[in-house]
């Protein structure tokens, strides 16, 4: 098990520079201006819901204010992640380092593990961070902590498959600015893909719509855990992680 | 311990390392040696499983590099070309992740980490970020990263490059006190390094060996016969004649000497001097003695003669000097 240097190695980079507190930070304050703006549209619908009381029967915070979070908080991941993923190989490649990596008795998967976890568990940090809303929620009002678990359930997999992805494009280059948009390109084709579905129909409908990345998150949201989307995510993960395989094992074979 | 059969690799239509063919003996230590650009750091990415070779075997402690590659890389110590470091790292830290990624067991790494400091010469720096360090320092890092887990072959691509001379002179050291317990397969093109640190040599030019052995074997080998620089203040044809003459000279030849005058290159027989001879020559023809020396018989005037050599031999060398 040798992945646990390389995954110390990993954490030790994003905290000894500064890639993990300017995410960190700016992805805070994006959220936290998100989840203050939905949480203040609510108060002012559940207030005029007040006088004219017709209009308060469907309102619920889970509805209104943690799945329009999450949702958003989903799509600035996608523009997130890229910056965390996109120098785990290629600024290896490019200051050369990955000629000693590769040199020392590990194999490619114990690397490509160390490096993924890695990314995860600065990913979940943030994700953890992000507690602080649904615990202001429960401040004022009930909340079901149920759906809430799932959502974050969706979104550590809906980032994991973001990391997955980058991770796979930073393998293909040493310029960490093409590793960062080219996975951030993919990230965005993958969410833009599902909207196509809209104005199709038939199987190419299904097909859209099963392959918008951001669509299979919706049922988390909702408090259900779909085996079809935990396939959707699992299959992306694993292809994504296989293919970054493939190609640190073609750079062992052509050098 | 290093054995290399008939290795060739080609990027694209470039051939690199063309059916390069040697063996190091456990506990020796070699240097590789070669103009830029002759292929030794290409060998040696090849010796340390970073790339494959096109053609040919290389064995490290009798492990094929490519198809046995983790036994070989549990078996080696690599310092590549520039010592490519993790600059956002302290150096204790990053020592500390190259001696658990090989598998230095927690209870002895680290003093197993402040053991190759001390011996780099880079425990004051241990704190700093490697991307603060000097070339120096860095170097010696890389050399200390190379040292953990106490390789049995230890690949070196320009150690003492960037070092002041007086590190040159310590790190020297140090890598000769490596002799015995480890293999070491050094490149450079520092010349007197070689001699300094060496047991052998080979002698790389555009992708070939074109010499190996000891020191003084190849010395023999480029220079079948001793020469002597000999300077007189006489007519230059008697000289010649009266050199030629003389039974134990095989060769003669008359050249320009770096003071502007002419000088004579005398050949013989290695086992014989032929220096008193010449004194004699010299005064008993009344011709005044100016400078009488030995040449021909350094590393250097090996290595340029071997490398010279080959470029004239076919006049496609381009580009590639000492």
């Amino acid at each position: 098990m040798r992945w646990l240097p390389v995954f110390k190695k990993e954490m030790r980079l994003y905290f000894g520079s500064p890639i993990a507190y300017v995410v960190g930070t700016f992805f805070l304050l994006i959220s936290g201006w998100f989840f203050s703006q939905i949480f203040l549209i609510y108060s002012d619908i559940s207030m005029r819901s007040f006088m004219q009381p017709q209009f308060g029967q469907n309102l619920n915070i889970a509805d209104s204010v943690m799945r329009p979070l999450f949702t958003n908080m989903a799509v600035v991941f996608l523009f997130l992640v890229p910056m965390l993923t996109m120098r785990l190989f290629a600024e290896e490649k490019r200051s050369g380092t990955m000629e000693l990596l590769l040199t020392y008795p590990v194999r490619d998967g114990e690397v490509l593990a160390g490096k993924f976890l890695a990314s995860v568990a600065l990913y979940a940090l943030l994700l953890a961070l992000t507690w602080l809303y649904p615990g202001l929620v429960a401040y004022f009002t009930r909340v079901e902590w149920g759906p809430m678990l799932t959502s974050y359930l969706g979104l550590l997999l809906i980032g994991g498959t973001f990391l997955a992805v980058g991770l796979f494009v930073s393998s293909l280059t040493e310029n960490q600015i093409v590793a960062g948009f080219g996975t951030f390109g993919i990230l965005l084709a993958f969410w833009v893909i599902g909207w196509g579905a809209d104005s199709a129909s038939g199987t190419l409908r299904t097909v859209l719509q099963y392959l918008s990345v951001t669509d299979h998150m919706d049922s988390f949201t909702r408090g259900l855990i779909d085996t079809k989307d935990l396939v959707y995510y699992g299959t992306f993960i694993i292809l994504a992680l296989f293919l970054t395989s493939r190609s640190l094992e073609s750079k062992r074979w052509r050098g | 311990m290093i054995q290399v059969d008939h290795l060739t690799k080609r990027y694209g239509p470039v051939t690199a390392i063309q059916d390069v063919s040697f063996n190091v003996e456990k506990g020796q230590i070699v240097g590789f040696l070669g103009p830029n650009g002759a292929g030794k750091s290409t060998t040696m990415k090849i010796l340390s499983c970073f790339m494959p070779a096109t053609g040919g075997t290389a064995r490290i402690a009798g492990f094929d590099v490519f198809s046995r590659s983790l036994e070989v890389r549990r078996r080696i110590g690599y310092l590549p070309e520039n010592a490519p470091l993790y600059a956002d790292l302290p150096v204790a830290a990053y020592l500390d992740f190259v001696a658990e990624i090989k598998g230095v067991s927690r209870a002895t790494r680290k003093s197993r980490v402040a053991d190759v400091m001390e011996r780099c010469f880079v425990t004051d720096m241990q704190h700093r970020l490697i991307g603060k360090l000097s070339k120096g320092y860095r170097q010696r890092v890389g050399l200390a990263q190379a040292l953990l887990g106490d390789p049995e072959v230890l690949i070196l691509d320009e150690p003492t490059i960037g070092l002041d001379p007086r590190q040159i002179a310590e790190i020297r050291s140090l890598i000769r006190s490596l002799a015995g317990q480890h293999t070491v397969i050094l490149s450079t093109h520092i010349l007197p390094e070689v001699s300094a640190v060496c047991d052998g040599v080979i002698i790389i030019n555009r992708g070939r060996i074109v010499a190996q052995g000891t020191e003084s074997e190849l010395v023999q080998q480029v220079f079948p016969s001793a020469r002597v620089e000999l300077q007189v203040a006489g007519p230059t044809g008697d000289v010649l004649a009266a050199l030629r003459a003389l039974p134990a000279v095989s060769h003669v030849e008359a050249v320009q000497s770096r003071n502007g005058g002419t000088s004579f290159l005398v050949e013989s027989p290695r086992d014989m001097d032929v220096r008193g001879e010449l004194v004699r020559l010299a005064a008993s023809r009344g011709w005044a003695l100016q400078e009488l020396h030995q040449v021909g018989m350094s590393l250097e005037e090996v290595f340029i003669r071997v490398v010279a050599g080959e470029e004239t031999e076919d006049a496609v060398g381009v580009g590639e000097r000492a």
